[in-house]
């Protein structure tokens, strides 16, 4: 049988608002909770400052990479430094297209915010089941 | 009034001090020195936008890092930004042994008491910088 390496997940860093922490929470929660034994993921800003051992966390792992806004941090880093990631969310443009509001705090997600979380989560372990079924 | 201080975690995702770090952050920033304080995407700023790169030259900054590894300070150095103060989670866990975080996602009761207490920390050292500039 062969074994598959797991699937990266990559959220943004995103301190800015709280589109990037909706990303973080939605991260983890695919990490702790839904996709525990597949996923793994790395801190954006060391990714990108890192040594041969961080760059390679994307040759060697398939990613996902979880954009808070536009600016596509996670998704151009993976890109510039590794190779391109196997897909991505754009946060801001999903929500726009649920048609749900951003949070408004950034450091603790309301009840409505931990609810998108948790729908973007799934969204997100979609993802990791297609990469992961694939070939 | 004087710019406000840059006050920048890390951004680390994978153990609970990097939590730490942001929500302190986030404590400073929006509940104990709006105006005074602000802060900025670490990894904005990794990449080279330019609009974050002039904001940390132009800006006296605090980091604050979760681990040893200190992302946060080095590539506020490596932008071209002054970071004229650091706070460090270990730094803060070793004056408080009896508190045990263990949660990332959401803090448990004792991430909570030290993101509070580092938050505390910080923004008594924004005041003292905002002092200096007059």
């Amino acid at each position: 049988m062969k074994i598959k390496p797991k699937v990266g997940v990559v959220s943004c860093s995103g301190e800015c608002c709280g589109l990037g922490t909706l990303s973080r929470v939605a991260t983890r929660l695919v990490l702790e909770e839904l996709r525990s034994d597949q996923t793994v993921t790395i801190c954006l800003p060391l990714f990108l400052a890192g040594e041969t051992e961080e760059n390679n966390f994307a040759k060697e792992h398939p990613t996902i990479a979880v954009d808070g806004c536009g600016k596509l941090c996670a998704k151009k880093a993976i890109a510039k430094y590794s190779k391109e990631p196997t897909t991505g969310v754009d946060v801001e443009a999903l929500l726009k297209e649920w048609g749900v509001e951003t949070p408004r705090s950034r450091r603790a997600l309301d009840v409505d915010g931990v609810k998108t979380a948790r729908r973007l989560a799934g969204l997100l372990a979609d993802k990791v089941d297609e990469i992961m079924e694939a070939d | 009034m004087s710019k406000p201080i840059l006050v920048i975690p890390c951004s680390g995702i994978g153990k609970p001090f990097g939590s730490i770090s942001r929500d302190a952050t986030f404590r400073v920033c929006d509940e104990l020195r709006p105006g005074k304080a602000d802060t900025l995407c670490l990894s904005l700023l990794v990449m080279g936008d330019d609009e974050a790169r002039r904001r940390v030259a132009s800006s006296k900054c605090i980091t604050v890092d979760g681990c040893p590894l200190a992302c946060a300070r080095n590539n506020v150095e490596r932008s071209g930004g002054r970071v004229v103060t650091e706070f460090r989670v270990m730094d803060l866990l070793r004056e408080n042994r009896a508190l045990k975080p263990r949660t990332v996602t959401f803090l448990d009761e004792d991430g909570e008491k030290l993101s509070k207490l580092l938050a505390e920390e910080i923004a008594a050292k924004v005041d003292e910088l905002m002092e200096e500039a007059g």
